[in-house]
């Protein structure tokens, strides 16, 4: 960006377009005895599109608000745009732009009053009629925000978040809670302002939206980036394209019933799908007869690596075309009976769930 | 300041009336209700000819003494039943006759009662025979200013400047926290100082509209006078106010419920409600209660008041409550500010 280009400002911080538009280091932040954020260290390219993901209590809100510097931090440092919020806090607040997890507005205003409000508040930036066109809202300019439905108030926020111009965007959850065309919408929007160049940092539980829109993701859990790169790059690291997910039964008893032993019997190498009673009459006899043949499952060409989590298998499989049919083929032959069959490719939430053992939102 | 400071305090303020004007419990509590009030006090209060009041008596020689008073009605009744009627407070008094003495049984306590045993009293040995050794006459007067009326008004306008203030300041603000939406502003750019202001500033416009709504009422339906000068009444009436937001930016600066901020707005009006002097003069509670009361700003908001439309007495001559009211300005301000909990 051309504001970007300065190479000299009044405080000497460098600020050329080869500096981080966001440098995090060590970042660490506790509420008594809840580690949010436990040591960060980041590095956001300008103009890219950036993702946080984690399930809730991750640490994304926290990790976000210290960078919007609304949360001051218990050690590390962060630099935006080459400044930090110690000396440059009045200048860093004209440069970017927020929305927050949580805000409401107050219902009686009119879109068009708040975002007037929130313009006058920056020394440069777009008008009035630009923000409304930019969010879309032109046809709610007048509307009160009481009566304006959940994606357009997440876009009244938006507005209110664009009307400085900013260089760097801030977005914690901007879709959470919309319908599926609400947030098509709002994908929408932050395509537009990456293709003007915008850095932005965004939070999402949703994983379609951060392959959509994300150039880099970092996936958080208990306050630590567990995992960091394109969405490409991570959803490679489970090994397949291809998830396929099964579960066996007995024809007469069918359905899935969930285990707490599953995961140490796939420690061991061996697996049984869990007892289709709970009661313990299911004798050893019973049990034996259910076993799945892990190892023939593995020898299949294509196929990765197994989980299984709650009575649910889970191969990573790459050449589906050529893996299913065996897999088919090797259930027959142990004479097992499948009670649920399906395939996905491989998303982020698959990164996830292999390398923290549990699924997004769950928690 | 540049016009872009000026803008955006502008646009916060004018944010904030729309916000306060939008919403019609507000407009009733601030407009209308302070004027029904003055409706009902001003009638229940009203000059009328005194009042004719009910005694009773125990013989039909006394009952026709005490009728011949036009300040009394009385009727017959045997002393248990004047018991009972005393004590329903259908008569004030009952006159006993005992021999050729007579006994008055009334709660010495009560005003009327009080002024009923002097009538009585008076309409009794009249009728026996007494003749008045000094000749009198009576010539009534009805002056503007020292009736009930007149000196509610003021109290009801103190009343109304604390209630606006400190409702209006107070669930604003922690309904902005509590919805984030405080902590959305103080992440951008927007001085912290200018959302604070914009409270008091748009307080004070409001403020203009409510005086001049209660005191034109009083003025053209009750004749209510303004001894004192106007100029110097809108100011005491401005310098309350900022006094009153003041207190409720206090009141506002930390808690983060609806719920917590009424309680706590509830303990620090009530005592002012009561002792302050919107109804009585607080001159009628105990002598060791009374710096305690004389230091409160609405004691000294309606004393300041009272003392410019009753007395036409000049600021000058006003020193102590408008440096009472000063200091309620200044300290809570600081201290909000200093304590304020912006997230
Ligand atoms: N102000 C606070 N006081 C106490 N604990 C807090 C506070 N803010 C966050 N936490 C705790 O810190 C942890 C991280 O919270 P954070 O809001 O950053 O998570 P998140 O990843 O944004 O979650 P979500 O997806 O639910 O928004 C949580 O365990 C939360 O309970
Ligand atoms: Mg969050």
């Amino acid at each position: 960006m051309v504001r970007n280009r300065l190479d000299e400002d009044a405080f000497g911080t460098r600020t050329d377009a080869e500096t981080a538009a966001v440098r995090i280091r060590g970042l660490h932040k506790a509420f008594g005895d809840v580690r949010a954020v436990d040591g960060i260290d980041l590095d956001v390219k300008p103009g890219e599109c950036f993702g946080l993901l984690g399930p809730n209590g991750a640490g994304k809100t926290t990790t976000i608000e210290i960078c919007e510097g609304l949360t001051a931090p218990d050690a590390g440092t962060v630099e935006l745009l080459g400044r930090n919020w110690l000396g440059h806090g009045d200048e860093l607040r004209q440069l970017i732009g927020i929305q927050l997890q949580e805000t409401q507005f107050p219902d009686k205003i009119t879109v068009e009053e708040m975002l007037r409000l929130f313009r006058s508040f920056y020394r440069r930036g777009i008008t009035v009629d630009e923000a409304v066109g930019r969010a879309q809202l032109e046809e709610k300019r007048r509307a009160r925000v009481g009566g304006l439905s959940g994606g357009q108030k997440q876009r009244l926020a938006m507005a209110t978040a664009l009307v400085g111009d900013p260089e760097l965007l801030f977005l914690d959850e901007p879709t959470t809670g919309l319908d599926p065309q609400a947030r098509r919408h709002l994908w929408d929007l932050v395509e537009r302002l990456k293709q003007a160049g915008r850095t932005i940092i965004l939070t999402t539980h949703y994983m379609d939206e951060a392959e959509q829109l994300c150039d880099r993701v970092a996936i958080m859990d208990h306050g630590h980036v567990i995992a960091l790169g394109t969405p490409k790059e991570l959803i490679a690291t489970v090994g397949g394209e291809d998830i396929v997910e099964f579960a066996v039964g007995e024809k007469e008893t069918a359905g899935p019933h969930s285990t707490a032993s599953a995961s140490a019997d796939f420690a061991q190498g061996r697996l049984s799908t869990p007892p289709l009673a709970k009661d313990a009459s299911g004798s050893a006899q019973d049990e034996r007869a259910k076993e799945i043949d892990l190892q023939a499952l593995k020898a299949i060409p294509g196929v990765q690596s197994h989980r299984v989590e709650e009575a649910l298998h889970q191969l990573s499989v790459s050449e589906l075309h050529t893996a299913v049919p065996r897999i088919f083929a090797a259930l027959e032959e142990q004479g097992l009976h499948l009670s649920e069959f399906r395939t996905h490719s491989a998303t982020l939430e698959d990164v996830f769930v292999r390398m923290t053992g549990r699924n997004l939102r769950d928690e | 300041m540049n016009r872009l400071v000026l803008s955006s305090l502008y646009q916060l303020t004018v944010t904030r009336l729309k916000l306060t004007l939008r919403e019609p419990e507000a407009i009733f509590w601030i407009f209308v209700f302070p004027i029904l009030l003055a409706v009902g006090l001003g009638i229940a209060f009203r000059n009328r000819p005194a009042d004719v009041l009910p005694v009773g008596a125990t013989t039909p020689q006394l009952v026709e003494a005490l009728a011949a008073d036009k300040g009394l009605h009385a009727t017959q009744m045997d002393e248990a039943a004047g018991a009972r009627a005393l004590a329903t407070g259908n008569i004030l008094l009952l006159a006993v006759a005992d021999g050729n003495a007579v006994e008055y049984r009334y709660d010495e306590t009560n005003p009327d009662a009080r002024t009923a045993r002097i009538i009585a009293d008076r309409a009794i040995q009249i009728a026996a025979g007494r003749r008045d050794p000094v000749a009198a006459g009576n010539r009534l007067v009805h002056e503007t200013g020292s009736r009930y009326i007149d000196f509610v008004v003021p109290g009801l306008l103190g009343m109304n400047l604390m209630g606006s203030a400190m409702w209006g300041l107070g669930f604003a603000i922690v309904d902005a926290r509590a919805k984030k939406l405080l902590k959305r502003m103080v992440a951008s750019p927007m001085p912290r100082w200018q959302y604070l202001a914009s409270y008091l500033l748009s307080r004070l416009v409001m403020l203009a509209i409510e005086v001049v709504v209660l005191l034109g009422f009083a003025r053209v339906v009750f004749g209510v006078p303004f001894r004192g000068s106007l100029v110097e009444l809108a100011l005491i009436c401005v310098l309350a106010s900022l006094t009153f937001s003041a207190l409720g930016l206090l009141v506002a600066s930390r808690a983060r419920t609806i719920e917590a901020v009424s309680g706590l707005m509830n303990v620090v009006m009530m005592p002012m409600w009561i002792m302050s002097g919107v109804f009585f003069s607080p001159s009628r509670f105990p002598a060791i209660l009374q710096p305690f009361i004389q230091a409160l700003p609405l004691t000294a908001a309606i004393n300041a008041v009272r003392g410019n439309m009753l007395q036409g007495t000049e600021l000058g001559h006003m020193m102590t409550p408008l440096a009472i009211l000063l200091a309620w300005f200044v300290v809570p301000f600081a201290v909000a500010v200093k304590v304020f909990r912006w997230r």
